[in-house]
């Protein structure tokens, strides 16, 4: 114990500012006798993840896969027993619960496992269609993974990107507009439609950091509100000549010409180009983070800013081009909807694809292959909840409840390790180096208190 | 011993400013110039009505009829002369005084409406059911307002309005359904928002996770939650689970009947008292007592709330769970007030309006009140103006309250400061 504090207390002196104030708040707390000075270095035990402390997003990014593991097996869990708690088999049969226990079990068990077996079904795999199904989850996770790629960068940045779903409205309308309108030769016409797209969707998401980097406002709030002003401007131009069907008055926009749409790839699906492009995508974003210097940049900003600065990184033109490059990687989502799988634009194009993107995000850790793979796990809910909703009954909504339940086991992983508490003692025991952290972790939530 | 102690602040070394910002007095000539343009000499000739008593009131007040065009020209110089003198004053190096621009917003915002009156098809409107329909839809938003204020002043940001609303919305609905009673379920929906609220509370303060991360996933798990609820219970059996009956609506004898302000003030459900009670209480509470001027201390510079004795987590607990209880109180409003079931989603983004309120009113009750009435004005007019037909399209309208509040963040409508620890957990030591 005293020696891993002594060892932390050496890597403190690297971090400058935020280190000496926390050495003179510790001064405080020891005086007062209240804390023991071991829970000092949690400050700066930054190289292990998910800890107290620390910057939200380093916690984020560096957290480790078997938490998300473990997140997402407690909250299909948990959601299997709110789908038992309202089927009609399981309450009958806990009228007689003392008196055949098993009854109730089995009903218990066929409740929760039935809804996710009708999900796998519809995701991945069932005897009638093979694996059909899975492409369809490919399909619905295209979008995904692009706005998810757009959340996730910016949060490597130190931004939150609320705005995803703004951004994919705008770039819709722009690339819907252009896939109508103009007539033109294949190849050409789509380049087009995906340029104008991603132009609209890097400006809506400039805007917000042209607004950041000049006047300090907060960009989950210019975020939020900007994914209402794209939401009403969408609706206001469905209802113009201009987007609108002739001769039809509903809301939708004609069909986009065949030459303005991504190419189906296995005939008999919906799966589309696009989706090469978000793995395309998803390799560029981790090329630029990983292997280039603007990435760098990127990330020693969202490390700490007044470093960067320090070191000679221009913030503002930093936040600009991250909230761009973000509003464009979510436009290639919106143009994925419009180009790829809709085809038509509707007030409902972006669906809830923007704030999906947010868990995606999330739930990938903001690294672009952890967002890839988690693009795939909620386009497959997503795609399997239409499935399970006509086998089974139980309502898509389930799906919102264990994404949002996932996201908050992951963001706080000591809830998730209390939970596995045996794992996270055998750990202990045979890594010693984890041990102090987990410690230092217990003591100062205790300090907390 | 006092020199000794005074240690040099960080800030005291910049410059005093010359001169106040040219911003108030810009940004208010041009509106002026916009209204007079387009208001006045753009503006229909036609008289536009406007009706201050409805047919069977007590007290009759005749119409206000003001011509479109003329109308138009009389309030842009008069919005021209208000501009004129905050130019004025910043050329004598002062300040414009606080009540400027709100008088300023109020006959832009009537001449706006005289505009948009006499452009219609119909151009008539009942001024009393416009300003009564325009608070009863703020009133949740007040409520979700107040909510972040509470929670703002003290340092956590929250972004869950929008499902404290919800949780209150469905759980009023079952809850009053369940026992009877629109006030037991207006109870339970203090109390759903309060769990809703703890939920943020424990994984913001305990858990240290982000918070803006706890109030998105919140609000996704609020509405799944009430969405599948509704799919597995209130579809089915609509009888047993969603038929929460209303509050009553409490005239006071009298002063109800008093024109415009008479229902706004006097004619509301408990619900609506409660909401000017909960501004006034809210208002009073932070400002002129000891547990505001604590809450306060929090939410600016936890260290020093902490050195002193205050229990900062604790504190930061209590107000967000006391935010919530007041957000799901305004929930109940969307199902025993305005209509008497529950849907799905029934909020509909209302608590993202809210979040705009706070901010707009600049994270004070009063000023977070007046702009969900503004905001409530925003909305009615909306649906209005496709009722008598205007060239305006009501989704401009809609967006108003989202463009004005990123006006406003970005500082060209006077200057919105948030508390300085909002959004930071604070960990002792």
């Amino acid at each position: 114990m005293t020696s891993s504090s002594d060892g932390s207390a050496k890597d403190q002196r690297p971090e400058e500012s935020t280190a000496e104030v926390r050495a003179a708040d510790v001064a405080l707390d020891t005086a007062g006798g209240a804390l023991e000075p071991s829970i000092v270095p949690v400050s700066s035990q930054s190289g292990e993840p998910g800890h107290q402390q620390g910057n939200v997003m380093r916690r984020i990014v560096m957290g480790n896969g078997f938490v998300s593991v473990l997140a997402v097996i407690v909250a299909l869990f948990l959601g299997g027993l709110l789908i038992a708690s309202t089927d009609a088999q399981v309450a009958k049969t806990a009228g007689y619960l003392f008196a055949r226990p098993s009854d109730f079990l089995t009903a218990l068990w066929s409740a929760m496992t039935d809804s996710y077996v009708a999900l796998f079904q519809g995701s991945v795999f069932n005897t009638r269609q093979g694996f059909a199904p899975l492409l369809e989850t490919m399909t619905v996770a295209t979008p995904l993974i692009c706005a998810g790629l757009g959340v996730a960068l910016a949060f490597r940045a130190g931004l939150f990107n609320i705005g995803a779903q703004g951004q994919i409205i705008i770039s819709a309308t722009l690339a819907a507009y252009a896939g109508f309108t103009w007539h033109l030769p294949f190849g050409l016409h789509l380049l087009l439609v995906i340029v104008m797209g991603v132009l609209g969707g890097a400006a809506w998401g400039a805007i917000v950091g042209i607004l950041k980097a000049r006047t300090g406002a907060h960009e989950v709030i210019v975020t939020i509100m900007l994914n209402y002003v794209a939401l009403f401007l969408l609706d206001f131009l469905l209802n113009t000549a201009a987007f609108r069907r002739p001769g039809d008055n509903s809301p939708i926009s004609p069909r986009l010409d065949e030459s303005a749409t991504y190419p189906v790839l296995i005939p008999g699906s919906r799966l589309h180009l696009g989706f090469l492009v978000a793995i395309a995508l998803t390799y560029g974003v981790w090329w630029l983070l990983n292997r280039s210097t603007i990435g760098f940049e990127f990330r020693a900003v969202g490390a700490n800013p007044v470093a960067a600065r320090t070191a000679g990184v221009k913030v503002p033109r930093a936040t600009i081009m991250v909230m761009a490059m973000a509003g464009a990687l979510a436009a290639f989502g919106g143009v994925a909807q419009v180009a790829g799988t809709e085809k038509v634009l509707t007030g409902g194009v972006a669906a809830q694809i923007g704030f999906d993107s947010i868990t995606v995000a999330l739930l990938g850790r903001s690294t672009p292959w952890g967002t890839f793979f988690a693009g795939l796990l909620f386009g497959a809910f997503r795609a399997g909840a239409v499935q399970m909703q006509i086998q089974t009954g139980t309502p898509i909504d389930i799906v919102l409840v264990v994404q949002s339940l996932i996201v908050l086991f992951i963001a706080a992983p000591p809830l998730i390790r209390s939970i596995f508490r045996l794992e996270g003692k055998k750990k202990k025991k045979n890594k010693t180096p984890k041990a102090a952290p987990e410690a230092a972790l217990a003591n100062a939530t205790g300090g907390a208190k | 011993m006092s020199a000794t102690t005074t240690a040099p602040t960080p800030g005291s070394t910049a410059l005093p400013a010359f001169r106040p910002s040219l911003k108030v007095p810009v940004s208010l000539g041009v509106l002026a110039l916009v209204a007079l343009v387009f208001f006045g000499f753009l503006g229909s000739d036609k008289t536009a009505e406007m009706k201050i008593s409805d047919a069977g009131d007590a007290v009759a007040v005749p119409a206000l009829m003001i011509p479109g065009q003329v109308g138009g020209i009389v309030f842009g110089i008069l919005l021209l002369a208000m501009a004129a003198y905050s130019i004025y004053l910043w050329t004598q190096g002062e300040k414009s005084p606080k009540w400027l621009p709100i008088a300023f917003a109020v006959v832009f915002v009537f001449a706006l409406l005289v505009w948009i009156v006499a452009g219609a098809r119909q151009p008539s409107i009942s001024l009393a059911g416009l300003v009564a329909g325009s608070v009863t839809l703020a009133v949740p938003l007040v409520f979700g307002s107040l909510s972040g204020v509470l929670c703002e002043r003290v340092g956590v940001v929250n972004i869950a309005i929008e499902g404290q609303l919800l949780g209150g919305a469905f759980t009023a609905a079952l809850v009053a359904t369940m026992t009877g009673s629109p006030y037991i379920g207006l109870i339970a929906a203090a109390a759903a928002g309060a769990v809703v609220s703890m939920v943020l509370a424990v994984f913001s303060i305990k858990y240290l996770v982000n918070q803006i991360i706890v109030g998105v996933v919140l609000n996704v798990l609020v509405s799944g939650l009430t969405g599948f609820l509704y799919g597995t219970l209130m579809v089915p059996n609509k009888e047993q689970f969603n038929t929460p009956g209303r509050l009553d609506i409490l005239p006071i004898p009298l002063l109800s009947d008093i024109p415009i302000i008479g229902p706004i003030l006097f004619e509301q459900s408990i619900a609506g008292y409660l909401m000017y009670i909960a501004v006034a209480v809210v208002w009073f509470g932070l400002f002129k007592t000891r547990w505001g001027l604590r809450v306060r201390a929090v939410g600016e510079h936890p260290q020093a709330a902490d050195t002193l004795g205050i229990n900062v987590n604790a504190t930061r607990f209590w107000n967000v769970t006391l935010g919530g209880a007041i957000a799901g109180i305004g929930g109940a409003v969307f199902t025993l007030v305005t209509i008497d079931s529950f849907t799905k989603d029934i909020s509909g983004g209302r608590g993202f309006i809210a979040l705009a309120a706070l901010i707009f009113g600049r994270w004070n009750p009063i000023g977070a009140f007046l702009a969900s009435l503004l905001f409530g004005f925003a909305y009615n007019l909306q649906s209005i103006l496709g009722i008598i037909g205007t060239p305006v399209p009501s989704q401009f309208m809609a967006m108003l309250p989202y463009l004005v509040t990123i006006f406003a963040v970005a500082g060209l409508v006077g200057k919105s400061r948030p508390p300085a620890a909002s959004g930071i957990p604070y960990v002792k030591g």
